[in-house]
């Protein structure tokens, strides 16, 4: 039986947080890069946490700051998503490739 | 009453008035109260002045303690502010106040036609304004403090002459006389500034000083020493001010204000005022022969040179203009020679006579409308007391025994004559001239029939316009270039001969000292040359006495009458007419007079269109084109092009973007790893 440890969490961080790169990267769909960004954030959570759990000192630093990540995570989210609404009233897609206005 | 009193109130009496005209008067309608307040104004100043005078007769040396105050403190730099006060200062602040009541109380009445205008408060204010800088200007006993008052003068002489600013040719010649005594102010400046920076005073008593006098004539540059600069540099102030050659062209175009503007201002004070800083700072010349030279050289030119125009002048204002130049240059030439007393005694016989003249002057443009002598004639009948009155003042001008002009004039042809004999003849040229010019300005003006004034100058000036094919419809606006005083209400014709009261109760006041204030200082009683020959001028100069030459005076009596009996030939009996002698002279001694020696077409064409039009100022187009232009687009394109190039990079694709902060990071990461 393997001890579960530090670095495992760090690994599963990795993983999620490279599929989460590579749905932000590559998703045409507005609402999947949105998906992403949030598997992102969550495997940031998941390294804040273990991290707070093994390496870090007294107190739940590690828990408090990703309390705050969910916080803010969720305020993106909803104005992500009325952004998201305006662009669909808009264009009647939400097609990230041809969201480029602000082009030079 | 305290000396110290006294001082504050011959200074703030016109500053008080000034300031109740400015913040307590209505623009229109209040013009007895500004007159009023300002003649009183003057009156005050007056009596303290006087009072000044006691006590000065009766101080050791004919000077009092100097009175000073700390103005400003920058670092080590300490200004005062004081009043200097002996036989000089004294001496001045009677003819300015004196000079400035009677004016005062003329303008009342001079002025009341001038309703239309409702700014009666504007005219008094800058009088009163102009009178405490010029008594400021007197009483100080430091030089930044003299330069201060200076351009306030200065300042006040530009808004005078251009008090009728709506028309054009009043605001260019106020124009002119701000820029070109401008030109002599530079000079003053940078005179102040070599002064300050070898001695670290500006105190003039103690400029006269050994220590002072040492340091300026050990360092020097350009080959003449410090002191010849800074004296050189005062000069040229004096220059600008006083209406020296070259710089005497603001003079007769100042001519546009107000006659009482130019009777207090530019015969009697603010003109004065150049001779007043030059014979202040003698003792302080004197070390510099050099700069005496010049001064000297300068003044005896101008008087010839400015009598010449004179003498072909129709304007009865610039033949008083012309001559004020001459007279002022006698003073320098005075003062160049070392004739302190007998300049300083000129120019107080020469503020009554020639006050007097430009009132009388302003009375007769009063009653025709204009000042072109062309127009006038017969006015002896009409103007009476005006007429005897400006004859007196005229024959005082000439130099004729025993009026003032006589006793002061002598005696600079005195001096003269001690220092060189060029000198002496240009002086007595220069009497022959003015005696000339006198006479024929009386004659113009006051004998013979009348000539129409300003209706028939409308008249002519319309024929000619139509003469010239510019169209009758121009005709109508011949008044507006008429006369310069020109009242709008064609009161010159229709009335009899009675003259205003108030009009000439100022020239009766001026003519006894015209009269009298020669004898001041006669071969019988040199009380003036005494009182002026004060213990710092007798430490420093020397007391400088000439004894009275009867040969002289008859000499320049009969030069005098000899140019008076030629006027009378030619403008009187008409045994020669003017036309014919001019003929016979070809017509261009006339031709160069009329036209000024060219020096208005020097100055406005070569200097001002070509120099600085064709030259300077074409110059600093290329400049601008081919330098400050570069400057700025060349920093747009720069721009563009950068900009340009890198707008390709921002493409507004989100992916993108975040493909480079992804490659970014990765990037930074990896150095960092196979750095540490």
């Amino acid at each position: 039986m393997i001890e579960i440890g530090l670095s495992h969490y760090m690994v599963l961080s990795a993983v999620l947080f490279s599929i989460g790169l590579y749905g932000v990267l590559s998703r045409r769909n507005a609402v999947g890069v949105l998906m992403s960004v949030e598997l992102l954030l969550n495997s940031v959570n998941i390294a804040l946490i273990a991290i707070g759990r093994y390496v870090g000192g007294a107190g739940a630093t590690g828990q408090v700051f990703a309390l705050f990540v969910i916080t803010v995570a969720a305020a993106e989210a909803s104005v992500a998503l009325a952004l998201l609404i305006a662009i669909y009233r808009d264009r009647g897609a939400v097609d990230v490739e041809s969201a480029t206005a602000l082009q030079g | 009453m305290t000396v110290e009193l006294a001082a504050w109130l011959v200074f703030g009496a016109p500053l008080v008035s000034f300031l109740a005209i400015v913040f307590g008067t209505r623009p229109s309608g209040q013009h007895i109260l500004s007159g009023r307040l300002t003649a009183l104004a003057m009156l005050v100043a007056w009596f303290a002045s006087l009072y000044l005078l006691t006590q000065v007769l009766a101080a050791p040396g004919f000077e009092l303690h100097p009175i000073s105050y700390r103005w400003l403190e920058v670092g080590s730099l300490h200004l005062e502010f004081g009043f200097a006060i002996d036989s000089l200062t004294v001496t001045m602040l009677l003819v300015v106040t004196t000079v400035s009541f009677l004016v005062q109380v003329y303008s009342m009445e001079y002025m009341a036609n001038e309703n239309q205008d409702k700014s009666y408060s504007r005219y008094y204010a800058n009088m009163s304004l102009f009178t405490a800088s010029m008594l400021g200007l007197v009483l100080a006993d430091n030089l930044f403090q003299v330069y201060f008052f200076w351009e306030l003068v200065g300042l006040c002489s530009y808004l005078l002459v251009g008090y009728w600013f709506m028309r054009p040719s009043a605001a260019a010649a106020a124009k002119k006389a701000f820029l070109v005594t401008r030109i002599g102010d530079v000079g003053f400046l940078l005179a102040l500034l070599v002064l300050f920076v070898h001695t670290g005073t500006f105190n003039i008593h103690e400029l006269f000083g050994h220590e002072a006098s040492d340091a300026l004539l050990k360092s020097g540059f350009l080959g003449m020493t410090a002191l010849s600069w800074a004296t050189l540099g005062i000069f040229m102030g004096a220059a600008g001010k006083s209406a020296q050659f070259p710089l005497h062209v603001w003079l007769p175009d100042a001519m546009e204000g107000p006659t009482p503007v130019s009777a207090l201002i530019h015969a009697a004070t603010m003109v004065a005022a150049g001779v007043y800083l030059v014979g202040r700072m003698l003792p302080l010349f004197h070390h510099a022969p050099d700069t005496m030279a010049v001064v000297a050289t300068i003044g005896g030119f101008t008087a010839i040179f400015a009598a010449s125009m004179g003498l072909v002048a129709s304007d009865i204002k610039r033949v008083m203009a012309y001559s004020t130049i001459s007279q002022l240059g006698y003073m320098m030439l005075a003062l160049g020679v070392g004739a302190y007393v007998a300049a300083f005694f000129h120019l107080l016989n020469h503020a009554f006579f020639k006050a007097l003249l430009f009132l009388g002057a302003g009375s007769v443009g009063h009653y025709t409308d204009t000042f072109n002598m062309r127009y006038m004639g017969g006015l002896q009948k009409v103007l009476p007391i005006t007429f005897w009155m400006v004859l007196i003042a005229s024959l005082s001008l000439a130099g004729i025994p025993p009026l003032s002009g006589f006793w002061s004039k002598d005696e600079i042809l005195g001096a003269a004559l001690q220092a060189s004999p060029l000198l002496f003849g240009m002086a007595l040229v220069t009497v022959f001239l003015t005696a000339f010019y006198v006479i024929r300005m009386l004659y113009l003006t006051f004998a013979g029939e009348y000539r129409g004034g300003a209706a028939a100058e409308r008249v002519a000036l319309a024929a000619a316009t139509v003469y010239s094919g510019a169209g009758a419809a121009q005709a109508g606006e011949g008044h507006g270039h008429g006369g310069h005083d020109t009242h709008g209400t064609g009161h010159g014709n229709g009335h009899g001969s009675h003259e205003v009261a108030i009009l000439f109760i100022p020239l009766v006041v001026l003519v006894v000292p015209s009269v009298l204030s020669g004898l001041l200082n006669t071969p019988m009683w040199d009380g003036l040359a005494k009182f002026l020959t004060t213990h710092t001028i007798e430490t420093t100069l020397g007391e400088h006495h000439l004894p009275f030459d009867p040969g002289l005076a008859a000499l320049s009596t009969f030069v005098a009458l000899a140019g008076i009996a030629l006027a009378h030939q030619v403008y009187g009996a008409q045994a020669i007419s003017a036309e014919r002698l001019g003929a016979m002279l070809g017509g261009w001694p006339y031709r160069i007079l009329q036209n000024k020696y060219g020096m208005d077409y020097l100055y406005e064409f070569l200097i001002v269109k070509l120099a600085f039009g064709q030259g300077l100022v074409a110059g600093l187009a290329l400049f601008d084109k081919y330098v400050v232009d570069a400057v700025v687009n060349g920093a747009g394109s720069v721009s563009r092009a950068a900009g340009g190039a890198l707008r390709t990079l921002q493409s507004g694709q989100l992916q993108g973007y975040g493909m480079a902060i992804v490659l970014g990071v990765l990037i930074i990461t990896a150095t960092m790893m196979i750095r540490s």
